[in-house]
C-alpha cells in the first residue's frame, strides 16, 4: 500500500475514533472498547475496499457490510456519516429516542445499514445469506462481517461457518476482532475460543492472521481473501480494545461504559493530537 | 355420507411450493427434514433454489434473512417446534425486526405430531410467534385453504408464519373456495352462540354445530386461518349477534387463538368466551387420532364448551 494512501486511511480511521467519542459520550452510554479495536479495519473497508453509494444505500450490486459485534455500531456510524450516507450532526444523537443511530444497527432507521445486529451470532448467518444470495444470482458483490471474539463462543457462529465452508462462499470474509477482551474478563476467564484459527480452518475456512491496526497487513488480507478461491476467508485481527485512547486501552471495563466529560476531553484531546501528528 | 377427503396441510404446503417454483425469486430452505416439512416436493422440481442448512435452524433463519435482503422470497421450513421455538429469537432479530420477505413453513404443528411424544409436540408456536411485531400468522383449516394460504403467503410483503400439521384431516373448503388473508370464513351461520375454530379443529367445531342442533342450540361456526393480524370486526359482529363465543385450537389455551380472541373481545364487546385447547401442560406419544380425544380436542368436547357458554349467557 503506498504511503498517501495508508495516511489517509490512519487520517480517517481516527476520525472514526473521534466518531465513536462523541456518539457514546453524547450518549452517556454504549460500547466504546470494541469499536475503537475494529476502527481500522472499518476505515479500510468503507474508504478502500468496498464498493458502495452512499446517493444509493440500497444499490442492489453493492459491497454488504453486516457488522455481526453489533453493539460496535458507533465505529460504522462514524464511517456512513465520512462516507456521506448522512450529515455527521447525527453523530451527537446516538442511542437518542428521536436518532437514525440506535444503540444497535437497524437497517430500518439508519441509510447504509445492510443488516440489522446487535444479538451476537445472528449476523454472520444473515452475511452467509447474502453471499450465498450473490452466488445464486452470478453477482460480483462481497460481503464482509466482523464478528467479536467473544461473540464466537455463540454456537451459531459455527452453524454458520460450516454453512459458509460447505458451500464455499468465496465472496464472504469474516474478521474477528480478537482484541482478546469480553464483558466479564479475558477470553481465558471468560470461555475462551481459541485456537480461533484452527476452528475456522476445520470449517473449511481460509485463515488469515493479521495485526489489525497496520494497514499494511490489512491491505495484504483483504486481498489475500478476494484472491482465495473455493473457500470463505476469516481474518483474524489482533487488536487492542479501546486503541487509540490511552486511558481505554486493554481495558475490558471501556467493554460497555461511556466517558465522563473530563475523560471525553481528554479522549478528544489524544485523538486531536494524533490526527495532527497525521496532518503536519 | 360421501367420503371425506382427507389430506395433511403440509402436503398441500409442498405442492404449492412447487407451483411458486416458477418464479424467479422463490427459495425454499431446510433444516434436514425435507421429507417430513414436504419441501422435498420443491427441491425434486428445483434443486438449484433449494438449500438444505442442515440441522441448524438458528442459522437457517439467519441465512434466509440474509438471502431476502438481497431479494430473494425465502420460504424457510422446520418444524414449528424448532422453527418458533429454538429459533424463536433468530426470527425476532434477523427477519421480524428488519421486516425481511421470509415466510416459515413450520410443519408438524400441535399434540397430532402423535407417536414422537411432547419434545416435537410444539402447543405454544402461535403465542411465541404472536407477540413479535411485523409478523402474520397463518393457520389453515385444510389443504384447500393451506395451498392458496402459502401462495398469499409468497405475495404478502413481509414475514409470515405458516403453521401446517403431520395428519391428515378432513377438507372443509370447496375447491372453488378462495382464501383471504386476515379474513376469517364464516362456515356455517348461527344466533345462539359462535364457535371460532382455527387449523383442524375447523372440521371438528362443524361437526359439534350440528350436533348441537339436538339440543336446540343453534352454533355458528368461524374459520379464523389468518391469527395476526385478527379479523377484528368479524369477531366483534358475531359476539354482538350471538352473545358467547367458544375458541377451539390445536395449541395451548394460553396465547393463542383463544387470547387473541379475548383480546378483542374484552375491549370491544365483552362477552362469554370459552377456550378450548391443550391446557396447560405437555402432549404425550401415541396415535394422534387417539390424542386428540385424550387432550379433549374434538366435536364432542367443542359441543360441551358451547352448552356451558350459552348457559353463561346474560
Amino acid at each position: 500500500m503506498d504511503t498517501k494512501t495508508k495516511l489517509e486511511l490512519q487520517k480517517i480511521a481516527v476520525r472514526i475514533r473521534k466518531g465513536v467519542i462523541e456518539g457514546t459520550g453524547h450518549a452517556k452510554s454504549g460500547h466504546p472498547g470494541g469499536s475503537l479495536s475494529i476502527a481500522d479495519i472499518v476505515a479500510y473497508l468503507y474508504f478502500h475496499e468496498m464498493n458502495v453509494d452512499p446517493k444509493n444505500p440500497k444499490w442492489p450490486d453493492r459491497d454488504r457490510f453486516v457488522l455481526s459485534k453489533g453493539h460496535t455500531a458507533p465505529a460504522l456510524y462514524a464511517s456512513l456519516a465520512l462516507k456521506g450516507f448522512f450529515p455527521w450532526e447525527h453523530i451527537a444523537t446516538l442511542r437518542q429516542p428521536d436518532s437514525i443511530l440506535q444503540g444497535h444497527p437497524s437497517m430500518k432507521y439508519t441509510p447504509g445499514v445492510d443488516m440489522s445486529t446487535g444479538s451476537l451470532g445472528q449476523g454472520i448467518s444473515a452475511a452467509v445469506g447474502m453471499a450465498l444470495g450473490a452466488k445464486l444470482q452470478g453477482k460480483a458483490f462481497r460481503v464482509y462481517a466482523p464478528l467479536g471474539d467473544g461473540e464466537i463462543e455463540e454456537g451459531q457462529v459455527w452453524e454458520a461457518a460450516m454453512l459458509a465452508g460447505n458451500r464455499k462462499l468465496d465472496n464472504l470474509v469474516a474478521i474477528v476482532d480478537w482484541n482478546n477482551l469480553q464483558i466479564d474478563g479475558s477470553l481465558d476467564e471468560v470461555n475462551s475460543p481459541c485456537p480461533i484459527d484452527k476452528k475456522f480452518e476445520a470449517f473449511g475456512w481460509n485463515v488469515i492472521t493479521i495485526d489489525g491496526h497496520d494497514f499494511d497487513q490489512i491491505d495484504a488480507a483483504f486481498a489475500a481473501a478476494k484472491a482465495c478461491k473455493g473457500k470463505p476467508t476469516c481474518i483474524i485481527a489482533k487488536t487492542i480494545k479501546g486503541k487509540g485512547v490511552s486511558f481505554m486501552e486493554d481495558k475490558c471495563e471501556w467493554h460497555g461504559s461511556a466517558p465522563n466529560a473530563e475523560q471525553y476531553e481528554q479522549a478528544m484531546a489524544e485523538l486531536d493530537a494524533a490526527l495532527a501528528g497525521l496532518e503536519a | 355420507m360421501a367420503d371425506v377427503i382427507k389430506c395433511a396441510t403440509r402436503d398441500a404446503y409442498g405442492n404449492a411450493l412447487k407451483a411458486l417454483g416458477q418464479r424467479d425469486d422463490i427459495l425454499v430452505l431446510d433444516a434436514d427434514l425435507a421429507k417430513a416439512t414436504k419441501t422435498g416436493v420443491f427441491k425434486k422440481e428445483f434443486p438449484d433454489k433449494f438449500i438444505d442448512c442442515g440441522i441448524a435452524e438458528c442459522n437457517m433463519m439467519g441465512v434466509a434473512a440474509g438471502l431476502a435482503s438481497t431479494g430473494y422470497t425465502v420460504f424457510a421450513s422446520s418444524f414449528a417446534m424448532f422453527s418458533a421455538g429454538r429459533a424463536f429469537e433468530q426470527v425476532r432479530n434477523s427477519i421480524a425486526y428488519p421486516n425481511l420477505n421470509v415466510k416459515i413453513g413450520a410443519t408438524h404443528a400441535g399434540i397430532s405430531v402423535g407417536e414422537d411424544g411432547a419434545s416435537h409436540q410444539c402447543c405454544e408456536d402461535i403465542a411465541l410467534m404472536r407477540v413479535v411485531p411485523n409478523m402474520t400468522i397463518i393457520n389453515p383449516a385444510d389443504d384447500v385453504e393451506a395451498y392458496q394460504a402459502v401462495l398469499a403467503a409468497a405475495d404478502h410483503d413481509g414475514p409470515v408464519y405458516m403453521r401446517f400439521g403431520r395428519l391428515a384431516v378432513p377438507r372443509v373448503n370447496a375447491e372453488d373456495y378462495k382464501f383471504e388473508l386476515g379474513k376469517g370464513v364464516t362456515l356455517r351461520d348461527g344466533s345462539d352462540v359462535t364457535i371460532v375454530a382455527t387449523g383442524l379443529l375447523v372440521s371438528e367445531a362443524l361437526e359439534a354445530a350440528e350436533a348441537l342442533k339436538a339440543d336446540g342450540i343453534d352454533a355458528r361456526v368461524i374459520n379464523i386461518h389468518t391469527i395476526k393480524p385478527i379479523d377484528r370486526d368479524l369477531l366483534i359482529k358475531a359476539a354482538e349477534e350471538t352473545g358467547a363465543i367458544v375458541t377451539a385450537e390445536e395449541h395451548s389455551v394460553i396465547g393463542g387463538l383463544g387470547g387473541a380472541v379475548c383480546e378483542v373481545l374484552s375491549e370491544a364487546c365483552p362477552v362469554p368466551v370459552l377456550r378450548l385447547g391443550v391446557e396447560d401442560t405437555f402432549g404425550r406419544s401415541g396415535p394422534a387420532v387417539k390424542l386428540l380425544h385424550l387432550f379433549g380436542l374434538d366435536a364432542a368436547h367443542i359441543a360441551e364448551k358451547a352448552k356451558k357458554a350459552v348457559a353463561l349467557k346474560k
